[in-house]
């Protein structure tokens, strides 16, 4: 039994739809019915080309200029309540980002449906259900909705890979609803990017992360030099960022990025789960670890014990000369 | 300024956690401790609190076992705390536990509830939208810095891209992050006088609450199984060799 109707909330910035959305979109035509997107966004309507390339026939677009000026998630959750109210999906799918998060936590107390969180995978054979890996990713867990709808299941971005279904734009559907006072009292008054050079993190084939060995928030500028060096990108483990070493967007893992590069390379990093369940699926993985019984050798393909202050400075030498 | 945080008993996090293999309930049969994600959820009240007179008021739910959880909130410094406790509140999910907390927050008087960004045993991320959604005022999530000035609460919250710097008016539900500020210590004094405090034991009846725990729960785990492992790589000592390794790994995987 195919999911009849599935909506995909796109979160839009700068006038596109983030990664995420798109992989969710290539994932909804593979539930075998109608397939719809909604955004709440000042630019949302310049979304629907992309948005329809990748299976939404419908865009419901809320257009209007406050959504650019609150915080977004309660409006947003707000409007997408009564607009499910109207059109009655079957399920609908978030991407976990923090926007994401925020309007799904609303939209199911809002709806009185539950939300499944963490999702990997989504399947709609039978009752929709949603796959995802706890304790670390050693176990992996199916869990169904009973009832109550729509379905609302957050999943991790990189769950899929995004493919254009070759669609036409999707035909765009004014949303009207109005935003109410209470969220008027909450204000976005400026938005701090936290510029990086080199590729962005989610999408270089090799990641370097640097974790509390590292000792000093200073010996972060050697990994920089390797990334700089070979064409990669630097992440982090939790613990440097809560220290202030970095800034969170380099975090990676359960409550930072997922990524998947070619190879990644951590160093110092102990390997805690929250910070492995970001990395696992890297294609290979590399680790420097002082202590040899650092849980992240466990997934390592090549694991190095030792002092990565030490290492990290030959690696650099030996690469540069061998480019000559 | 009257604040509520929520906070949660969790398993000791050093442990790795298990399901229940006939329930597929989170096995919570050990000592339960306070998150550690929701001691900065304390702290930050804490900090509101006295910087602008209030009180802080804690709420939990969760089993009997947890009470010493909870009155580690009350030794670093909240006035009085609420355990919801009951047989039928096992196994709920997060709208359950965000409908319990949401009837007895509304029983406080408040201008912010406060809850960590996610709980490390059960880390939906959910709760406080949920919570918002339900008392119907708007959630400001995981901040990373907060600060009152006139009647406006100004926050800076993390994104996947940077900080948003967020100007709002009161009540919120407010989710914070680790690292929002170092929280203190339970001082000796402290802890003897949590014994004091007013610990509030309502049930989900006296809360008003119907349809709530793991027998109304609508989504069930029909499967579990064993993720398949990563092949076992190459562990070698560093003995002046290690960097030469690394490098002819990389150029075999073309990256360099
Ligand atoms: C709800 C929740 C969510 C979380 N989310 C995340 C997340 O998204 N991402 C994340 O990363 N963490 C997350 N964490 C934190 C996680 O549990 C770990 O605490 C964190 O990943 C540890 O970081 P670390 O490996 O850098 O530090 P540590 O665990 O302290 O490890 C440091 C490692 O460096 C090694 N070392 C020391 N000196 C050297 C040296 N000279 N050379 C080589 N190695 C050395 C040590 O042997 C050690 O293994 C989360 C935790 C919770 C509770
Ligand atoms: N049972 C509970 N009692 C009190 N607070 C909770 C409970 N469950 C969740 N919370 C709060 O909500 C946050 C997010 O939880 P979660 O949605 O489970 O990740 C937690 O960090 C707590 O602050």
């Amino acid at each position: 039994m195919a999911v009849a109707k599935t909506w995909v909330f796109a979160e839009i910035i700068d006038g596109k739809p983030v990664p995420a959305v798109l992989e969710l979109l290539t994932k909804a035509r593979s539930l075998g019915g109608t397939v719809e997107a909604v955004a709440f966004s000042p630019q949302a309507e310049a979304a629907a080309t992309t948005l329809g390339e990748f299976g939404a026939t419908t865009l419901h677009a809320g257009t209007d200029a406050a959504y650019g000026e609150l915080v977004l998630g309660g409006p947003a959750a707000d409007a997408l309540a009564t607009l499910a109210g109207e059109h009655k999906p079957d399920l609908i799918l978030i991407a976990s980002t923090y926007l994401g998060r925020d309007v799904a936590g609303r939209l199911a107390a809002r709806l009185d449906v539950p939300v499944i969180a963490n999702g990997l995978d989504v399947s709609g054979d039978g009752e929709v259900s949603v796959g995802s890996s706890i304790f670390g990713a050693t176990q992996n867990v199916t869990t169904a909705f009973e009832g109550g709808k729509p379905a609302i299941a957050l999943i991790r971005p990189k769950s899929f890979v995004a493919e254009s279904g070759g669609g036409g734009a999707a035909t765009v559907s004014p949303v009207a609803a109005t935003i109410d006072d209470k969220h008027r009292g909450a204000r976005l008054i400026e938005h701090r990017t936290e510029e990086s050079s080199g590729p962005k993190l989610e999408e270089a084939t090799v990641v370097i992360s640097g974790g509390r060995g590292l000792g000093d928030p200073k010996n972060f500028e050697v990994l920089e030099q390797l990334a700089t060096l070979i064409g990669g990108a630097v992440g982090a483990s939790r613990a440097v960022v809560d220290a202030g070493w970095v800034p969170y967007s380099m975090q990676v893992g359960q409550t930072g990025k997922t990524v998947k590069p070619e190879v990644y390379i951590a160093v110092g990093i102990s390997g805690a789960m929250q910070h492995t369940v970001g990395m696992k699926g890297a294609k290979t993985i590399v680790a420097i670890n002082r202590d040899a019984d650092a849980p992240i050798f466990k997934l390592a393909d090549l694991g190095v014990v030792g002092d990565a202050l030490k290492i990290l400075p030959q690696v650099i030498e030996q690469i540069k000369a061998r480019k000559g | 300024m009257n604040v509520v945080v929520c906070v949660k008993q969790v398993p000791d996090p050093n442990s790795t956690g298990q399901l229940d293999p006939s329930s597929h309930l989170l096995k919570r049969d050990g000592e339960l401790v306070l998150d550690p994600g929701d001691e900065f959820g304390v702290e930050a009240g804490l900090q509101l609190a006295e910087k602008h007179g209030g009180e802080v008021t804690v709420i939990s739910m969760g089993p009997e076992r947890g009470l010493d959880a909870v009155r580690k909130a009350l030794a670093m410094g909240a006035a009085r705390g609420v355990l919801i406790s009951d047989d039928s509140l096992r196994g709920s999910d997060a709208l359950s536990t965000a409908k319990v907390l949401a009837a007895a927050i509304g029983k406080q008087e408040f201008d912010v509830v406060i809850t960590a960004t996610e709980s490390t045993d059960g880390y939906t991320g959910v709760v406080p939208q949920m919570l918002a959604g339900l008392l119907d005022i708007p959630a400001i999530t995981f901040a990373k810095s907060v600060s009152y000035e006139g009647d406006t609460l100004k926050v800076e919250r993390q994104t996947e891209t940077g900080i948003e710097v967020i100007e709002a008016k009161l009540p919120v539900v407010l989710s914070v992050t680790a690292g929002v500020n170092e929280p203190r210590y339970p001082s000796l004094k402290g802890i003897m006088g949590a014994k004091q405090k007013p610990m509030e034991r309502p049930t989900p009846a006296d809360l008003g609450v119907e349809g709530v725990g793991g027998a109304s729960a609508r989504q069930t785990i029909t499967a579990v199984e064993a993720a398949p492992e990563r092949a076992a790589g190459e562990i070698l000592q560093d003995d002046g060799e290690a960097a030469k390794r690394i490098v002819d790994f990389l150029s075999s995987k073309k990256v360099i």
